[in-house]
């Protein structure tokens, strides 16, 4: 690797290695250890592609693109070349196939897991949370109380309470959207009563001086302070949500959802499927967090996590 | 040492406190008062809960007894609120909230008394103990909480260490946990289950996937702690990057590892307690709680998700106690 480090004339030795490559691919071998070695030439040429883009301006785009579009290529030739049986691993060409063949059942388990689910207990948890984050905010004594309450809670498994939820709400997406407030409740609200609570003496005095009003003070100052918090809780609580959601469908489900499509199709082995609805599920969960982050950046530009990059 | 530490010999020695010690009991109640009175709180809400929550079933009962009820015939109070009922019978439905067999909440003394029954009343061996269950998924939480925190070690060195690995390794790590790994669960244990994988691996992966995150985030950020200053010094006495990682970067690590570690080995339970879900287990907590899910023993849903929780605390404690040791020998905490 430091051989190419060095060499700053990247063009040559790609094309070398692909030169060397392509005859490998052309002769097809029967002996596995030619597989392997295949599979590693795909690896390095693509490697060192990706260490030269590192270096040019896209890196920080194109390198995570091409990282993920490696693991792709590699999953699916090793699908290919070992013959792994679609039961263990489906290669990413099947999985795609059952996605676009399954869109309209798909959709319809989005709409009933994440939207009707998660997005709503979501929305609940984390509103209750923050509005019971600045009521208790105001007690010093509460805070001292909640605070180790509430860390120890949000490092519980939760996700064991899904059987209670689903025999108290029903099957349907009431239950789901209540584990997910519960299980979304204790991390936002531990993270927005650290940082309701995180401004300096300093900061405090310059409001007295400024004879701000104790409503004053928490919309400028305490609310402004404890957003990055908030925020952090936030992220993490997108996640919980959709594991939140998808588990509690274990437990019980109408006939469509996420959770239901992966357990029923497991038990099926019709694992193409089983994949296509992780894909659906991972690609919003990234959504999601990538909304939040977004919203992040857009009111929190001025804290020193938010600065210096791009 | 402490202000009144006497000799050994003098006069009076060995009575009163040496002075550490009653400087943290005299901190003591500032910190465990408020946390005592949010749980004493959270109890009392907890038992007014039952009412509502139980008047339903209370009501039937005192029906089946002869008492009389307001809305006398079950078909009237099915439709009705807990709270209604229990306004509309307020003796029955209190009286009969508490002790009920399967209760829809049951009262916090029956879950504590279903844990005591459960761990300290029946031997280790026995079928239904508590503590057995818990052994069964501290197996796996532990194998899972060694394999992700060693590879979430790995990548934080590989992160801090390459650019590229850096660049496009890690917001695909930042990935992965938008995955619901949990969802996967029961994909990863039926499958490992066909090609004749059993027992505590496929549990323990998924207890591994769940805990190298919070690890690798923990220590690349830790591993990247070393100011400037120090690092220049390192390479003024021309160390290799090995001998950088093992005497600057892994010792200024330390803190922040342990407190990833606390958050990684509570989801690495999480995760095995999740994996006992989808193979139908006959043992192990979230066994316990899938059975009682389906038999409707609540009383025996809600003191397994008390066993999870204390197996929890106990292993972060665990953790903060060896953190504590260390970052003590290693003078990094007072």
């Amino acid at each position: 690797m430091s051989w190419a480090r060095r060499n700053q004339n990247w063009l040559p030795w790609v094309g070398g290695t692909a030169l060397v490559a392509i005859p490998i691919f052309l002769f097809p071998a029967a002996a596995p250890a030619w597989d392997i070695l295949r599979l590693l030439i795909v690896w390095v040429v693509l490697w060192q592609w990706n260490t030269y883009l590192s270096r040019t301006r896209f890196g920080p785009i194109a390198s995570p693109l091409l990282f993920g579009l490696t693991l792709l290529i590699l999953w699916e030739m090793a699908c290919r070349l070992f013959a792994i049986p679609s039961v263990i691993l489906p290669p990413p060409s099947a999985i795609a196939v059952a996605l676009s063949e399954n869109t309209a059942i798909l959709w319809g388990d989005w709409i009933q897991t994440v939207l009707k689910g998660a997005v709503s207990g979501w929305l609940i948890g984390s509103a209750a949370a923050i509005a019971t984050a600045l009521l208790v905010a105001r007690s010093d004594f509460l805070r001292r109380g909640l605070l180790p309450v509430g860390n120890f809670v949000a490092a519980l498994p939760i996700v064991g309470t899904a059987p209670i939820l689903v025999m108290w709400f029903g099957f349907g997406w009431e239950s789901k959207a209540a584990v997910v407030v519960v299980m979304v409740f204790f991390p936002v609200l531990v993270n927005t009563v650290a940082g309701l609570a995180d401004t300096t003496a300093m900061q405090r005095d310059l409001m007295r001086t400024y004879g701000a009003t104790p409503t004053q003070t928490l919309r400028l100052l305490n609310i402004t302070a404890a957003l990055p918090f908030v925020f952090n809780g936030l992220k993490i609580a997108t996640t919980l949500a959709l594991i939140g959601a998808i588990v509690a469908e274990f437990f019980g489900s109408p006939t469509f959802g996420l959770g239901f499509r992966i357990s029923t199709e497991v038990g099926r082995l019709n694992l193409p499927t089983v994949w296509a609805a992780i894909t659906v599920a991972a690609v919003t969960g990234s959504l999601w967090y990538g909304i939040i982050a977004l919203i992040e950046k857009r009111l929190t530009f001025w804290h020193p996590s938010q600065r210096g990059r791009g | 040492m402490a202000i009144d530490d006497t000799p050994l010999s003098a006069p009076g020695a060995g009575i009163g406190r040496s002075g550490k010690v009653a400087l943290a009991l005299r901190g003591l109640p500032h910190r465990i008062g408020p946390v005592l009175a949010v749980i004493a709180a959270l109890i009392a809400l907890w038992y007014l809960a039952c009412i509502p929550m139980n008047a339903q079933n209370a009501l039937m009962l005192a029906e089946r007894e002869g008492i009389a009820v307001t809305p006398a015939t079950a078909q009237e109070r099915r439709d009705m609120s807990g709270i209604a009922l229990a306004l509309a019978t307020p003796d029955q439905a209190v009286a009969r909230a508490f002790g009920q067999d399967r209760p829809r909440l049951p009262s916090p003394h029956q879950v504590v008394e279903e844990l005591w029954t459960s761990t300290v009343g029946l031997k280790v061996t026995s079928k239904r103990s508590l503590v057995r269950h818990a052994g069964i998924t501290l197996a796996p939480t532990l194998l899972g909480f060694l394999i992700g925190s060693l590879a979430g070690i790995a990548l934080a060195v590989g992160i801090v260490h390459s650019r590229l690995m850096d660049l496009s390794v890690m917001p695909w790590a930042i990935a992965s946990q938008t995955i619901p790994i949990l969802a996967i669960a029961p994909m990863i244990i039926v499958v490992l289950n066909s090609i004749g994988i059993q027992g505590v691996l496929p549990k323990a992966i998924i207890s591994a996937y769940l805990s190298f995150f919070p690890v690798t985030v923990g220590m690349v950020k830790g591993l990247r702690a070393p100011s400037a200053s120090d690092l220049d010094l390192m390479r003024t006495w021309n160390a290799s990057a090995l001998r950088t990682l093992l005497t600057l970067r892994l010792p200024t690590s330390l803190p922040y590892l342990f407190a990833s570690l606390k958050i990684a080995v509570a989801a690495a339970l999480v995760g095995a307690i999740v994996g006992e879900f989808p193979t139908g287990a006959v043992s192990g907590l979230g066994a316990r709680l899938l059975a009682g899910s389906y038999y409707g023993q609540t009383v025996q849903i809600w003191s397994a998700l008390f066993g999870a929780a204390i197996v929890a605390a106990l292993l972060v404690a665990t953790i903060g106690v060896i953190q504590r040791v260390t970052l003590k020998r290693m003078g990094l905490a007072g």
